[in-house]
């Protein structure tokens, strides 16, 4: 057998992750998900899933290795602490997606809502629209792609994550500045792009990363912190 | 005239005015609160005479293990002690130090704990029973270690900075705790004080079912709150899933905090332990959702005032240190060349430690020896449990476990209104109307 069906409405998550954590094929489908949590998460090896319909809170979450791919929009936390492997979805991400994740690519064919790449540390997110408010606070590495507009507040307390925004940048976050596009910047966008599968004029994009004014605590900036 | 010092404006307010004007920063440090607030010391136990009976000190049987998360989790943690070693922080602490709570707690067969840093490999290599920290930060956090854990603590809050979050000051930040933390080595490290992946009691009952379907549910998952509102509080965490909930109360142990948020926020352990039972009776959980008090214990006789009042196991921090050899007199020149003094050594943010327990300086965590460091720690843990026996016993109790609040009363009227146990000699408990 090359593929194993999971049909959520006649059977759970509860089975469908014990056997993504043990797999016995390479790929799976998942169908009729209906909002349901935590659907594939902990993977930790290279299966493929392909998810058909939309899925609530933390699909994927840490994933290690797995290719899931949602055919639909997700729930809060999609991809959460993701290690390695890639995470697509063809609709939007609620909040938080990418949250903390430590490698792998994450990309959002639709938009994303506040919090997107929150406190990331190492992980690629390409977003395909738009990504709300306060996406890549305190982000520590890894880069984030925004092919539309970006909320404000985007990288507060950013640490060394680099941002590139196609669209409109709301406020920026505290410590958030725009820094000049070099040769290796367009170089790795235009990468990002092309693992993403969107194609884009990498000379539309803009870079935003840290000013690194509030890596050592002082009261100046007490109203920063 | 004799000279007058303020009651309100004393020397050491003097002291802190005039440090704020100077450096233009508040204080920030370790250890816990230094005020005095209403403790165990304010409780007494009533020992066994005619109206109850005392089991036999040294032959008949008192038993102290516990079981931890039992409620959903396959493979629950059974201790036998219930004194467990708190979360604390590769990065605050040394590998040394961190090694040495491993085989200490090993040892007598209790657990010992990660923290905001992720699980290094000398810790889960030397500790029998590991519970891994789940932090806002999720620093060092990943699906390997999480299913190399023993159990799951989500961390809301600590008792010292309830509704704060975390700090390491750049010096303790080594190439190590770096690369752990993926931060750059060096610079003032915050951690942040909310998840960020859930908000609210509702997310996280979802969060904590993801955790379990991640770890195919095996693991027993705390969550660990600081002492505030925490009659609601452990409401809402046995709500969201929770196995075990742990409560640290104001007192608790920091490795960095402003001195103003140890000082001033949150309420006493004292205060904390009958609302969070209360809590766990009225939703006819006690005992089955586990409850670990931390914040100030320090011998056994707290342990077995904490077990009396409905704590199911506690957690020790500071204490655990302080066996290692924190603020011990064979160090008082190095502390006072700091400007402190053995006994009163706080300065865990600064990473200078010369106990060698909270820095990340080779030369002084390898004063450390980690095989009599943990040696040191199982006797004193192998002290704390004798002693909660030897209560226990007198009370007549077959297990720890069996301490009740009927069994203490208090000694001042602030005690016996937290504790919710009699003034002593009277049927008194101020707030709690009398049936007698
Ligand atoms: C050096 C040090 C580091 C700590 N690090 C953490 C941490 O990373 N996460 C956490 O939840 N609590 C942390 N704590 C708090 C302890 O887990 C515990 O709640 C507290 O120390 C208990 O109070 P006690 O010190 O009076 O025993 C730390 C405490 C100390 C002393």
């Amino acid at each position: 057998m090359e593929s194993m069906t999971f049909d959520l409405s006649t059977t759970t998550v509860r089975a469908l992750n014990a056997e993504l954590h043990d797999p016995s094929v390479k790929s799976y489908e998942v169908l009729h998900p209906e909002g349901a949590h935590a659907v594939a998460a902990g993977i930790d090896s290279g299966v493929a899933v392909d998810v058909h319909g939309h899925v609530g809170y933390y699909c994927a979450g840490m994933n290690d290795g797995g290719s899931v791919t949602v055919h639909g929009n997700a729930a809060t936390g999609l991809a959460e602490n993701m290690m390695s492997g890639t995470v697509r979805i063809t609709g939007d991400a609620s909040q938080s997606a990418g949250a903390t994740a430590h490698g792998g690519l994450l990309v959002i064919e639709g938009s994303a809502s506040m919090r997107c790449g929150i406190s990331m540390k190492g992980v690629d997110i390409v977003v395909g629209g738009s990504v709300g408010p306060m996406s890549a606070f305190m982000a520590q590495a890894g880069r984030l792609v925004i092919c539309g507009d970006a909320g404000d507040g985007l990288g507060d307390s950013i640490y060394e994550a680099r941002l590139y925004v196609r669209g409109r940048v709301g406020e920026l976050g505290a410590d958030c500045v725009e820094k000049e596009m070099r040769d290796e910047h367009r170089a790795e966008l235009a990468e990002l792009l092309a693992a993403a599968g969107l194609e884009h004029d990498v000379t539309e994009f803009r870079r935003y990363g840290s000013a690194r004014r509030l890596y050592h605590f002082t009261s100046e900036h007490s109203g920063s912190y | 005239m004799a000279l007058r010092e303020s009651a309100t404006f004393g020397r050491g307010v003097i002291d802190d005015i005039q440090r704020a004007a100077e450096t233009g920063v508040y204080d920030i440090r370790g250890w816990g609160a230094k005020r005095a607030v209403p403790h165990f010391d304010d409780l007494l136990f009533l020992g066994a005479s005619m109206s109850r009976y005392p089991l036999e000190g040294y032959r008949e049987r008192c038993d102290t293990d516990v079981v931890l998360g039992d409620r959903n989790a396959r493979y629950p943690l059974h201790l036998q002690t219930p004194v467990t070693i708190a979360g604390m922080s590769f990065g605050a602490l040394s590998a040394q130090a961190k090694e040495a709570l491993g085989r200490g707690a090993s040892e007598v067969g209790t657990s010992t704990t990660t923290g905001d840093g992720g699980m290094t490999p000398e810790e889960r290599g030397q500790s029998k029973h590991l519970v891994y920290q789940y932090l806002p930060s999720r620093y060092g956090m990943n699906l390997a270690d999480l299913r190399k854990a023993d159990a799951i603590e989500v961390v809301l809050g600590q008792g010292a900075k309830p509704g704060g979050g975390g700090m390491l000051l750049g010096q303790k930040i080594s190439d190590r705790v770096a690369e752990m933390r993926t931060l750059p080595a060096g610079i003032d490290q915050r951690s942040a004080c909310r998840h960020p992946d859930w908000t609210g009691p509702d997310d996280l009952a979802i969060k904590i079912l993801e955790l379990r379907e991640i770890t195919d549910w095996e693991k027993p998952v705390y969550v660990k709150v600081g002492a505030t509102r925490t009659y609601y509080d452990v409401k809402l965490a046995v709500a969201a899933g929770a196995d075990v909930v742990v409560v640290d109360g104001m007192q608790g142990g920091t490795a960095a905090t402003q001195d103003v948020f140890i000082e001033h926020v949150g309420i006493p352990t004292l205060a904390a332990i009958p609302q969070a039972a209360q809590a766990l009776q009225e939703l006819g959980l006690h005992r089955k959702v586990q409850l670990i008090v931390s914040g100030g214990i320090r011998s056994g006789a707290d342990v077995a005032k904490a077990m009396a009042l409905g704590a199911d196991a506690v957690a020790i921090g500071t204490a655990a240190l302080i066996a290692l050899g924190d603020n011990s007199p064979r160090y008082a020149a190095e502390y006072e060349a700091l400007g402190s003094a053995a006994g009163m050594y706080d300065d865990f943010q600064d990473g200078r430690d010369p106990a060698g327990i909270t820095t990340q300086d080779p030369e002084l965590s390898a004063r450390l020896d980690p095989v009599e460091g943990g040696r040191r720690l199982a006797n004193y843990l192998r002290v704390l449990t004798l002693e909660a026996q030897t209560i226990a016993r007198a009370c007549g109790k077959a297990h720890l476990r069996h301490l009740e609040p009927e069994d203490l009363v208090a000694l001042t009227v602030e005690a016996a209104a937290m504790a919710r146990v009699p003034l002593a000699g009277t049927t008194w408990i101020p707030g709690v109307k009398s049936h007698a």
